[in-house]
């Protein structure tokens, strides 16, 4: 299985830790991710403005690219996931846009959306099996509670996303039980975490992390899993300066567990060591 | 307060409509943004009166909120709302209005180097910056 | 030659504000054929109409162009007109300068310019037309009515009042529809068994109704007065006659499965009765999930029943029917709320849709009438109610309002305060709609004697806490955001049309709209006839409706039923299609055209040069043509021709036009 595979800023510096360990556990499950050569930064945000194109030129760099290994366009990043499939999803359904796009760019190919863009867990789902992932499983996560937070990113606007039912959402609840895991149910676990307002308004997010992180202690979780570094930053983070003190529940990627229960961690890696 | 056709189809507010993409008057004012809306409790203008505000004309009113600050752009609103309005849209384009136009800025000097210090991802830094510098 | 007759009508000012009269007059005057022109303000009146037959006695016209308004509205009033001065109906042509006219164009001179080129295209059509006669086709005296519910029900006893005969099809194994579910009927709170029951009781045992329940329409052929349907009685595994309604049979039953009746909040058996009125008060065994039928062990019924009545063979039956005219009264079914993950609702056993909650309001519902929460069965204290879900919603539901749940939710809120006077209610609603006879007096009573807290705005999320609901919501007209903490949740969850409505409505060669509601031939005016003539539409299966609405409806669609059923013969309309078999080669490619399936291949014998030869030609049968004429376009030698329409007709119009 070989994937276009787009990585994000933030991945190469301060969540390292969710390349490293999403990279590792798909060599290990048979998944070549190629990297793309020359990716830009997809923006963080998707541009809400109609008007403008020029924020998304990034974005369509990455998606005509992969277009032309016709391969499928994998992300980890929530964030990216988020920009490159709206952005996808405007150069198909825009024609104005596309048209200005295409202009600009002045690729060789015209691009109308023709990539498709998943994320690492749609990978995961629906190309490895969730079934199949089970049985890769080595060290299973047995007896482990642990709460899945979605945010926004991966699930709204739905009409787009199309990740899965945006209110009601199961694909890292199946993934943890493919690891073996207790998926623990809580309802905030697809509320907005307060994203970048941290910059800005600390005591606002502190408050919106604590009704999560409360939320998924009371039906008792023992950890919390995301996709997604500002999520990961937020929960972690701020969930010390919740109004009620400090919570301590531990704060994973998802590609922590798989890398776990795949039995790579701590374990140096053949091509690595090379 | 007195209501004219010339406030209600003032120029802003067809700008505001322009940028956003959105029609105003598609808002029945159901509430169903502000009902689910995770920081409804710091803002100054409720979303769904952010609507009503345009409906009306008041378009100063809402240059001047910190709602527009606020509002994290989580999709909540517009995912729920039953008239498919884009309420984050609608709030971009406020935000553009006072970025592009007026030379306003939010983010104040010295926050960065605050921020990144802690570790904080790019992303974030990025969005706001997108979010609330010109 | 022809004597062709022009009137051209002023319609008071509609069209003589347009369309120069006076010139239109003198140019018809000139055409080919027309012996006489003349205009009146109002051809239509009487005196109009006399103005014509006696132009038609002097001129001895041969037949006649009114020129007037659309012949949906008059063709039949100037036919009449032809009739009585002795003329044959089909030899008058309308010439539209009104719709097709004056009403579209607004300078004199073109819109003269127009209407006299519409005038020259009838005359010349005219100039063509044939005496035509209608034939006549008996009517058969029996109706079909589809579906069971209040509307069914409603429409079954009026046509059989009337001295009918009625087949009566209900899909589940007792009649009664969504009303038997209800507990107490807005605006009056009457209990709907009370009111249903004695209606359910008198058609089963009127002598001109028979019931066919768990039974199925598969097929329907034939038209207006020769309806032929196909009737499924699916197997009971009871024999009707021998059963005495005991009960001993489902008692015994070891299979337990989840109740469609009680929207599944309690369990039946197997073998079972959908509720104790139950018409007719006879089990079905559900063989899905009978032992005897999935593990070929059991057979409990079979024993205890001291009738006898169990019968594992039974078998399907099969029937054919001929009817006049049919009633489709098959309802509505509630929205599935699986997008509507913010509620809870499927996550939480205390967030319940109105239906389920009249359910465990109902004494005849799983917690016999005590409403309990279904979590813990501990009386609520505080309920929220929710109205508008999925409706009015263009995003995710319909984008309809549903029409019954601001009133079922004022009804509900009074049953529930009626029970629990200490408890609070609260109503989250957008706008309050009722429209309708005592309908606002009811909510007015629901807010202020018995106070519910209504509430401008909606509710955000339900988060499940514990073991309350913690409702997160708006008060828009105060402008706070609001939190509740709730015992019990009530959705008031849009209805829609039955999800197998599309099918319905191919097999029955009706239309449906956007919504696969069931589409009325007029919105205003023929409000409960479909398009497809003999087929008449009642209650929910049409559009959101309460029970009197469904009720007025339903009589409505039986009076229409019986003014049809009371003719012994219908008359057919001449203007179908023919064959001219010695053009038709026999390609057959009007059969697939042909949407009422009216055409049919068959073989004919020939003499050619003294040989007998045998040629396949098409066929119309003239009783299942519509007229449509897509015949008449698919046939590459022409051999197809619509009478009144020919090909030469058309033509003719067409040159006309173009001079
Ligand atoms: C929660 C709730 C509360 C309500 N409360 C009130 C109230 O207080 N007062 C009031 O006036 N109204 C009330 N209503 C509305 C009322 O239920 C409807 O107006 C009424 O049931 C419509 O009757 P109907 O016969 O058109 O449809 P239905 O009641 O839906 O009956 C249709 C019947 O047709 C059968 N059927 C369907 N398809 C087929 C088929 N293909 N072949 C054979 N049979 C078929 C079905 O099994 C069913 O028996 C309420 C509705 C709801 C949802
Ligand atoms: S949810 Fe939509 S329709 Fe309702 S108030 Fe908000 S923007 Fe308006
Ligand atoms: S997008 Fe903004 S207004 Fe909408 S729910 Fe999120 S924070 Fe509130
Ligand atoms: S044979 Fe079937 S219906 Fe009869 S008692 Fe057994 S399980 Fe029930
Ligand atoms: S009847 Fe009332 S509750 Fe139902 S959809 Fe219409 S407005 Fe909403």
């Amino acid at each position: 299985m070989r994937f276009s595979y787009y990585p994000g800023c933030t991945l190469k510096t301060t969540a390292a830790l969710l390349e490293n360990s999403a990279l590792k556990a798909a060599r290990a499950l048979g998944i070549e991710l190629i990297e793309q050569e020359k990716w830009q930064c997809c923006g963080a945000v998707f541009p809400l403005a109609a008007l403008e194109i020029a924020p998304f030129l990034s974005s369509v760099r990455s998606l005509a690219a992969a277009k032309d290994t016709g391969e499928k366009l994998v992300t980890i990043c929530a964030a990216c996931y988020h920009v490159l499939k709206r952005a996808n999803h405007v150069m198909k359904t825009d024609r104005d846009v596309c048209t200005k796009a295409n202009n600009y760019l002045q690729l060789p190919e015209q691009y109308r959306g023709g990539t498709e863009v998943i994320h690492y867990l749609e990978l995961l789902r629906d190309e490895v099996g969730f079934p199949t992932l089970a049985r890769k499983v080595k060290k299973p996560l047995t007896g482990r509670k642990i709460a899945a937070f979605y945010g926004c990113l991966l699930l709204r606007p739905p009409a787009v996303m199309q990740f899965d039912n945006a209110e009601n959402p199961s694909i890292m609840e199946d993934f943890l039980h493919a690891l073996g895991a207790a998926a623990v149910d809580y309802p905030y676990r697809t509320e907005c975490c307060g994203v970048y307002l941290s910059v800005q308004n600390e005591e606002i997010v502190a408050e919106m992390v604590a009704k999560i992180i409360n939320s998924a202690l009371s039906h008792g979780a023992e950890a919390i899993v995301d996709a997604c570094p500002l999520c990961h930053y937020n929960l972690l983070e701020l969930q010390k300066k919740t109004p009620q003190g400090k919570s301590t529940l531990p704060v994973y990627y998802f590609t922590e567990l798989l890398e776990e229960a795949l039995d790579l961690k701590d374990k140096v890696e053949e091509k690595m060591a090379f | 307060m007195k209501i004219t056709r010339d406030n209600l189809c003032s120029s802003i507010v067809k700008e505001i409509a322009e940028i956003s993409g959105e029609n105003v008057a598609g808002c029945y004012q159901c509430g169903k943004c502000t009902a689910a809306c995770p920081v409804n409790t710091v803002m100054d203008i409720l979303p769904h009166q952010v609507l009503r505000f345009l409906q009306l004309g008041l378009v100063e009113a809402l240059l001047n909120c910190n709602t527009i600050w606020i509002c994290a752009s989580c999709f909540t609103c517009a995912g729920r709302c039953p008239r498919g309005v884009d309420l984050p849209g609608i709030m971009e384009a406020l935000r553009l209005i006072l970025l592009r136009k007026r030379g306003f800025s939010r983010i104040k000097a010295g926050v960065i180097p605050r921020v990144a210090d802690k570790g904080m991802p790019e992303q974030a830094l990025v969005s706001a910056f997108r979010k609330y510098t010109r | 030659m022809k004597r062709i007759g022009v009137f051209v009508c002023w319609c008071g000012t509609n069209i003589a504000n347009t369309v120069n009269i006076e010139a239109v007059t003198e140019a018809a005057g000139k055409m080919p054929g027309v012996v006489y022109a003349g205009n009146y303000k109002y051809m239509c009146s009487e005196i109009g109409q006399s103005k014509i037959k006696s132009a038609i006695i002097r001129e001895k016209l041969d037949r006649f162009v009114v020129a007037s308004c659309s012949p949906r509205m008059h063709e039949s009033t100037f036919r009449k007109t032809a009739a009585a001065a002795g003329l044959n109906p089909y030899l008058v042509e309308i010439a539209n300068i009104r719709e097709h006219c004056s009403w579209v164009h607004k300078n004199k001179g073109e819109a003269t310019a127009k209407a006299i080129a519409l005038i020259r295209a009838a005359v010349a059509k005219a100039a063509r037309d044939k005496e035509l006669w209608a034939t006549q086709i008996p009517v058969e005296h029996r109706a079909l009515v589809i579906g069971g519910g209040i509307g069914g029900i409603q429409a079954a006893l009026d046509i059989a009042d009337a001295g009918f005969e009625v087949d009566l099809v209900e899909r589940t194994p007792s009649i009664g529809g969504h009303m038997a579910q209800l507990d107490k009927t807005f605006p009056t709170l009457d209990c709907s068994a009370c009111i249903l029951t004695p209606k359910m009781g008198e058609a089963a045992s009127h002598p001109k109704i028979t019931l066919y329940t768990y039974s199925e329409v598969e097929k329907v052929d034939g038209y207006v007065g020769n309806f032929e349907a196909t009737i499924r009685k699916k197997a009971r595994s009871v024999d009707l006659e021998k059963c005495t309604g005991c009960g001993i049979c489902w008692e015994k039953c070891p299979s337990r499965v989840k109740s469609e009746f009680d929207e599944a909040l309690s369990m039946r058996k197997a073998i079972y009765i959908p509720f104790p009125q139950a018409v007719p008060n006879v089990p079905v065994i559900d063989r899905a999930s009978c032992r005897w039928f999935t593990r070929e062990k059991c057979g409990i019924c079979r024993k205890t029943c001291p009738a006898g009545a169990v019968n594992f063979d039974q078998e399907d039956e099969v029937l054919q029917k001929k009817y006049g005219a049919i009633v489709v009264a098959t309802g509505f079914d509630v929205l599935d709320l699986d997008d509507f993950g913010e509620y809870s609702y499927g996550k939480h056993p205390d967030v319940l849709t109105s239906l389920e909650f009249e359910r465990i309001l109902n004494s005849s519902g799983p917690t016999g009438g005590r409403l309990l929460r279904p979590s813990n069965q501990s009386p609520p204290k505080n309920v929220v109610f929710i109205q508008c879900v999925g409706s009015r919603d263009k995003s995710r539901g319909k984008p309809y309002c549903s029409k019954i749940c601001c009133m079922y939710s004022a009804k509900h809120v009074i049953l529930f305060k009626e029970k629990y006077p200490e408890a609070q209610a609260y109503v989250f609603y957008i706008d309050i709609r009722t429209a309708g006879k005592d309908f606002e007096e009811f909510h007015r009573r629901a807010v202020e004697e018995y106070g519910a807290l209504y509430l401008k705005g909606s509710a955000g999320k339900v988060f499940p806490d514990g073991d309350k609901l913690l409702v997160k919501g708006v008060d828009s007209l105060s402008g706070h955001a609001l939190e509740i903490e709730a015992d019990m949740v009530v959705l008031a969850t849009a209805i829609k049309a039955k999800s197998d409505a599309p099918q319905l409505a191919r097999l029955l060669g009706i239309s449906t709209d956007t919504h696969a509601f069931f589409m009325e031939a007029h919105p205003k005016l023929r409000p409960v006839e479909a398009h497809t003539a003999g087929i008449f539409l009642a209650g929910a299966c049409q559009g959101p409706k309460d029970i009197p609405e469904t009720v007025s409806q339903a009589s409505g669609a039986a009076a229409k039923a019986i003014v049809l059923l009371s003719k012994e013969n219908l008359l057919s309309d001449p203007c179908v299609s023919e064959v001219n078999e010695s053009l038709c080669t026999g390609c057959l490619a009007c059969i697939k055209v042909c949407p009422y399936s009216a055409i049919t291949e068959k073989t004919i014998e020939e003499k050619i040069h003294g040989k007998a030869l045998q040629r396949r030609v098409a066929e119309v049968n003239v009783a299942l043509c519509q007229g449509c004429g897509s015949c008449t376009v698919s046939c590459r030698p022409g051999a197809v021709n619509l009478k009144g329409f020919t090909n030469e007709q058309i033509m003719a119009e067409v040159d006309a036009i173009c001079l």
